[in-house]
């Protein structure tokens, strides 16, 4: 016991004399990325940070540990591909209420781009700018830095509790009813709605949380899938194996620069009895689909051009 | 007429359980002895040492007790022996505060077993035998377990997975377990479980020790939230139990909840982020040449989450943590 603490004091000692010299260098790279962020996003970027309501503890970081100093760099990049290379035209921010609300959007595109999007223009273009949440899968808890990275940035683990916590706490909280059969949809299907899931209905109707619809476009169109690899998902525990043929095309890892659409609906808000029978819970969800179905098919007919 | 009922309730080891308000004071309150168990542990002692002020207390430990204060009756009885009903039987026994729970790693699982269940069903045993109208049995938030998928805040409903992952702790498990079946069985006995999360301070349990490490250890790329507690607050929140007519399942919290790396921060350590699988391969082998007193399955205290929701506490007992989070840390430090 004492002979390993000993030699991790040596090791721990050898880290200090470094380390006054790496904080340095960080500072320096942390002041230059600060610099460039202004010029890029504007003085208006670290304004709107000051104004989101936080809800921190004496620590500084929230509950579920979420740290501004993280949050900020990941909606800057979010911020800099939402300005700059999906170029998003948001529109109906007025109708994001202030407290509670749950954010039902489609889902598309493969990676989930949308609702890194979602979060930018919640931040960028929504007043008073607030910080979305969302809910990750449990499995990202047990990989190194991903569940560190997720957690500061205020993502949260997908369990029904931490949702109803969130709304209690008047966040707002994002949620794709389809799941992954939404993201994972060929091109062949692109905009047409996958089944909703019932659980979001309950957790509005429980915690009395506003519903604001939310359709994407352009998602779609940023990686084309001809279909997937059924086989290959099952042997890599993996929930879908998109077929992407750009991906052999020089940087076409990279997302097409599709520019996104966001339009967010007006509120709806359900009642009734959060433990009602699925298929009267179904009904709700099915006005929720309508209506974001319907607002997808009207973004599609004025669109002009995929890509401006 | 009133009076003639509690002599035909007090049966031995009574099966049916009174009604509710029927249910007979067996002696008049605040003239009952306060037993603790484990009284010489370091939350022992401070507990002790805070409850004898006000109520009288007897303490029973097998260890000596050379320090007590005056007015203290200890016992140095095993809680397995005989002799512990001699204690119910000398004096009126008006609570029992059950701390006794034995977490040595290196002591055997069948040591554990006998000590920590067999010897708290024995202490069950006497508490309904002689209609004790208090029991406080401290668990610990250890019992749901750090897992990928925990809630951030579990509540006391949250099934308890701690032994999934880490055996070496199924038997707090039974031992909470036990209590809760106790709760039901026994509605004449005020029956209170406690479940802190990880208490800080003189005492020698993982979290304290681990803190007190010169460098200490992390994994790198995890950073979770956690809890601590300073044991202060820990027995304020045993005398709240210990107020009349509470009873239920409590999450005890501590101040507000924070990154690992900001607690290591807070105490001003050196920190060595280790790879998860070199960190576990390598606790593993020191180990088992005995160089350590952390089990490898330990790590996913600090690689996962496990936070509990302390509001029950806060509405019902009325318990408030008091010590700040920086007092908390650096509590460890400070010698007994």
């Amino acid at each position: 016991m004492t002979e390993t603490s000993r030699s991790l004091a040596r090791i721990g000692g050898r880290l200090r004399f470094t380390a006054p010299f790496a904080r340095r260098l960080l500072d320096t790279a942390s002041t230059s990325v600060d610099e460039w962020l202004t010029t890029k996003l504007g003085e208006e970027f670290s304004a709107r940070l000051s104004r989101v309501p936080l809800n921190l503890t004496k620590t500084g970081v929230d509950p579920f540990g979420m740290d501004p100093q993280w949050a900020k760099y990941a909606l800057a990049s979010i911020a800099f591909l939402h300005r700059h290379y999906f170029r998003t035209e948001v529109s109906g921010t007025e109708n994001i209420p202030a407290g509670r609300v749950l954010l039902i959007a489609n889902h598309s595109g493969q990676i989930p781009i949308d609702g890194a999007l979602i979060g930018a223009s919640l931040f960028m273009d929504v007043e008073p700018p607030r910080i979305m949440r969302a809910m990750v899968e449990k499995w990202t808890q047990t990989l190194p830095f991903v569940s560190l990275f997720f957690s500061r940035v205020g993502q949260v683990v997908g369990v029904p509790e931490n949702a109803k916590h969130l709304l209690m706490n008047e966040e707002a909280l994002l949620v794709f009813p389809e799941g992954v059969r939404g993201i994972s949809k060929p091109f062949s299907k692109r905009y047409q709605l996958a089944d909703f899931g019932l659980g979001f209905m309950r957790l509005a109707i429980e915690t009395g949380t506003p519903i604001v619809p939310i359709a994407v476009i352009g998602g779609e169109e940023q990686y084309i899938s001809v279909g997937n690899f059924d086989a290959l998902a099952k042997l890599l525990h993996a929930p879908v194996v998109p077929i992407l043929p750009q991906l052999l095309l020089p940087f076409g890892a990279l997302p097409l620069p599709t520019r996104y659409r966001i339009a967010f609906g007006e509120p709806m808000r359900f009642g009734g009895d959060p433990d009602d029978d699925d298929a009267i819970i179904e009904e709700k969800v099915f006005l929720v689909r309508a209506t974001v179905q319907s607002m997808l098919n009207r973004g599609l007919k004025t669109r002009k051009s995929i890509f401006f | 007429m009133t009076s003639q009922l509690p002599m035909m309730e007090t049966g031995r080891f009574r099966s049916e359980p009174p009604v509710g308000s029927q249910r007979p004071e067996v002696r008049p309150r605040g003239q009952g002895a306060v037993l603790v168990t484990g009284a010489c542990g370091r939350l022992g002692k401070h507990l002790v040492r805070v409850l004898h002020r006000e109520r009288s207390v007897v303490g029973v430990d097998r260890r000596p007790f050379p320090d007590k204060p005056k007015d203290v009756r200890h016992e140095q009885v095993d809680i397995r022996r005989k002799k512990l009903k001699d204690i119910f039987r000398s004096e009126p026994i008006e609570a029992v505060v059950h701390l006794g729970i034995m977490h040595d790693p290196r002591a055997s699982q069948a040591e554990h077993h006998s000590w920590n269940v067999a010897g708290f069903q024995k202490l069950l045993e006497y508490v309904a035998q002689f209609d004790v109208p208090k029991l406080v049995v401290l668990s610990s938030a250890n019992v749901y377990g750090p897992q990928p998928d925990n809630a951030q805040f579990l509540t006391e409903d949250a099934p308890l997975l701690g032994g999934a992952r880490f055996g070496d702790i199924r038997d707090l498990i039974e031992v909470d377990m036990l209590a809760q079946g106790f709760f039901w069985k026994h509605p004449g006995t005020e029956t209170v479980i406690l479940r802190p999360v990880h208490i800080l301070g003189s005492v020698h349990n993982a979290a304290s020790n681990f803190l007190r490490l010169p460098t200490i250890p992390t994994l790198m790329g995890f950073d979770p939230m956690v809890q601590v507690v300073n044991e202060a607050d820990v027995v304020r929140a045993l005398g709240c139990a210990l107020a009349p007519s509470k009873r239920g399942i409590y999450n005890i919290g501590g101040p507000e909840p924070l990154p690992l790396s900001r607690a290591i921060k807070i105490l001003e350590r050196p920190s060595l982020p280790v790879p998860y699988s070199l960190g576990k391969a390598v606790l593993k082998r020191l180990w088992s040449f005995r160089l350590t007193t952390f089990p490898a399955p330990e790590l996913d205290h600090i690689r996962y989450v496990c936070m509990v929701d302390d509001s029950r506490a806060r509405n019902e007992l009325g318990y408030r943590s008091e010590v700040p989070i920086e007092e908390t840390l650096r509590s460890v430090d400070i010698p007994a």
